[in-house]
């Protein structure tokens, strides 16, 4: 089985703290890390490897420094990877997120699952996965918890819904999306840390890959950001002094003043 | 493309530095200057007291599809033929921007043996119903699905199709975005109309929440956008309120290209905290598994379902169904009540946008009261009995 794992590098959010005071980012020594969902989707890989065999590539689009996110997930089990890098993919909404993407998978040969994590941190759209799967013209099924049977021709997996869960059989080639359920990630193997060392990792352009400057990045993209701003903490703040009963019995009096609580007739 | 930085305006003076989410820009020789991290994203050319950062403008290929496309369509999604509540606040924020733009508001709906729902989907406010009928169509396939939603979009043109930001939603309209070939916007939390170029102003939380993106479409056509659900305020429901049918023929041999195999109505996962009115929710402030009778117990009198931070659930004191942040469940219901949550970045960008939010913590420092309604600095195993008791003395 070929399977092809898309990776992103993101700024570490969870090591950052809000200022107390405007309410911000505080953004110094901010790190680079592998998007946490992208380990739900390389664990979920490496498991499908082992039970179906084959190999698994990495693919990543980012800057030059994002070919650490391709070494990382070599540490953990990886047989190798392809790194697009390019100014003219800077800039890119989902759009040519996936054109580059679908690019870069048929540059690595195609794959029999494409697994990607259900969304990253930094940008939090989902869009990626399921656009992929389009430009692919393959089969997809997001926001997967559990693999129920894999065969050469069809994975069943768990797909999570708002209302439950629906098993889904999904022919291959095919398309997923991973959520967290899908299994914690392994430690890197020391084996992988050896070989990660050693790897040099493949990188690729727009040109190289037969795509024009206008397909990717900015100039290719649908979207556009015309304003960014800092959310409005909205609405009156109160806090509620006293005893701690006192304090319980007045927000409760408060809410059912504002009528966001009934209380009876 | 890039940044252009105008050297005879910049002078050094850091404010985009600080202000960059992605740590991209740098100062060099005393002027600011983008590394290779830069996506472009523009927080620095606001940030600019100098204005001396601006964006390239982008030469786009010209698209006649913005003159031709006209109408809101919202997408009426079901499951078992029932609809989810953003179905409703859709089509209230639809017709709020149908009416600014001067177009009709339709619904796209999409099953089998689901006309029943047309008459609701009406009285909700479309003036049109488009309903694709279909054995193919029974269980969602987000191939078949999409299938009929981009032949329906080629056909009849819409300028805006809204869906909601549900598992099925942003599972579906972005495979559809790129069929169609147009723009998405996912998980909005704000949509207005720019009527003089007839452009959706799209808003959504981005980079985890700390800044907010307003995102156009200025050229391909349907602008689209995902939803996040119980933000948008539902129109009036007018039973009997009359409009038209107009009945999609899916494609001839249309049959999914996956198989739902079973449907499983969980009871974990149907805790539905998205669509819960009260969520009270417990951290790791609770001290020990147990705390959760207690935040039972208070959901169970507020009438509302338990959720949990991200740090309660890694200690195992309850499962991640109840999940609410980042890595969890987005929620925004009308009360929230936060026992012993300090308000962890990660956990604040899931609950941020709860009408009412009370907080009960020991710190007075946690973050959690930055975005309280209500905060009360105190032992919640005291002020929760007594939020109980009162309830109890109120309720007779």
């Amino acid at each position: 089985m070929k399977i092809i794992v898309c990776v992103k590098q993101v700024p570490d959010t969870a090591n950052v703290k809000l200022d107390p005071e405007t309410h911000t980012l505080k953004r110094e020594g901010v790190a680079s890390i592998i998007n946490p969902f992208d380990l739900f989707a390389l664990e979920a890989g490496l498991r499908l490897r082992e039970q179906a065999g084959g190999e698994l590539q990495v693919l990543s689009m980012g800057p030059p420094q994002a070919a650490e996110v391709i070494k990382q997930a070599i540490e953990f089990g990886a047989d190798g990877g392809l790194l697009l890098a390019d100014r003219a993919f800077a800039g890119a909404d989902t759009w040519a997120t996936t054109a580059a993407l679908a690019a870069g998978v048929k540059a690595l040969g195609g794959a029999d699952v494409v697994i990607c994590g259900k969304q990253a941190v930094d940008g939090d759209t989902a869009q990626v996965g399921p656009g992929l799967a389009m430009r692919l013209g393959i089969p997809q099924v997001a926001f997967v918890k559990g693999f129920r049977e894999v065969d050469g021709q069809s994975l069943v997996v768990e797909r999570q819904m708002d209302d439950g869960f629906d098993v889904v059989k999904l022919p291959l080639p095919g398309l997923i999306t991973v959520v967290r359920e899908v299994g914690e990630p392994r430690p890197p193997s020391l084996k992988g840390k050896m070989r990660a060392k050693k790897y040099q990792v493949p990188v690729k352009g727009a040109a190289d890959m037969g795509l024009d400057a206008a397909q990717v990045g900015l100039a290719g993209s649908y979207t556009q950001v015309v304003e960014v701003f800092a959310p409005q903490a909205s609405g009156e703040r109160e806090m509620l002094g006293g005893a701690p009963a006192e304090a319980g019995a007045a927000v409760i009096d408060r809410l059912v003043q504002a009528k966001v609580i009934m209380v009876g007739s | 493309m890039a940044l252009i930085i105008d050297k005879e305006l910049c002078t050094g003076c850091g404010s985009c530095v600080d202000e960059c989410p992605f740590e991209a820009m740098e100062l060099k020789d005393g002027l600011a200057r983008p590394n290779d991290q830069c996506t472009l994203c523009g927080a620095c050319v606001d940030a600019c007291p100098e204005k001396a950062i601006t964006l390239e403008e982008v030469q786009r290929a010209s698209d006649e599809r913005a003159a031709s496309h006209r109408g809101v369509w919202v997408f009426a999604e079901q499951r078992g033929g029932r609809m989810p509540e953003v179905v409703g606040e859709l089509l209230g924020q639809g017709r709020r921007l149908a009416d600014d733009l001067g177009a009709s508001l339709s619904a796209v709906l999409l099953g089998h043996q689901v006309e029943g729902l047309a008459a609701e989907l009406m009285a909700l406010g479309a003036d049109a119903v488009y309903l694709a009928d279909h054995p193919g169509l029974a269980l969602f396939d987000d191939d078949a699905y999409c299938r009929v939603l981009a032949a329906a979009i080629q056909q009849y043109k819409p300028e805006v199709f809204l869906a909601g930001a549900t598992s099925l939603g942003r599972s579906l309209i972005p495979r559809v975005a790129t069929a169609v070939s147009t723009g998405l916007t996912a998980d909005c939390t704000g949509l207005a109309i720019d009527l003089e170029r007839r452009l959706l102003l799209q808003t959504r939380p981005a980079f985890g929440g700390n800044i907010m993106a307003t995102i156009i479409c200025p050229q391909a056509r349907p602008q689209m956008a995902t939803v996040r659900p119980r933000v948008m305020k539902k129109g009036p429901h007018e039973p009997g309120r009359q409009g038209e049918l107009i009945r999609l023929e899916p494609p001839a041999g249309l049959t999914p290209a996956t198989q739902v195999l079973e449907v499983v109505e969980s009871l974990e996962e149907k805790i539905n905290l998205t669509g819960a009115d009260v969520i009270v929710c417990g951290g790791r402030g609770l001290g020990k598994p147990e705390g959760f009778d207690l935040v039972r117990q208070l959901a169970e009198a507020l009438g509302g379902v338990v959720g949990a931070t991200r740090g309660a659930v890694d200690s195992g004191w309850i499962g991640h169904a109840h999940q609410v942040g980042q890595t969890g469940r987005t929620v925004a219901p009308k009360l929230y009540v936060a026992l012993g949550v300090s308000g962890a970045v990660q956990h604040l960008v899931g609950m941020q946008s709860s009408d009412h939010i009370v907080a009960v913590n020991t710190d007075p420092n946690a973050p959690i009261f930055k975005v309280a309604t209500y905060g009360i600095v105190g032992d919640l195993y005291e002020v929760v009995p007594a939020m109980l008791g009162r309830l109890k003395e109120l309720r007779g």
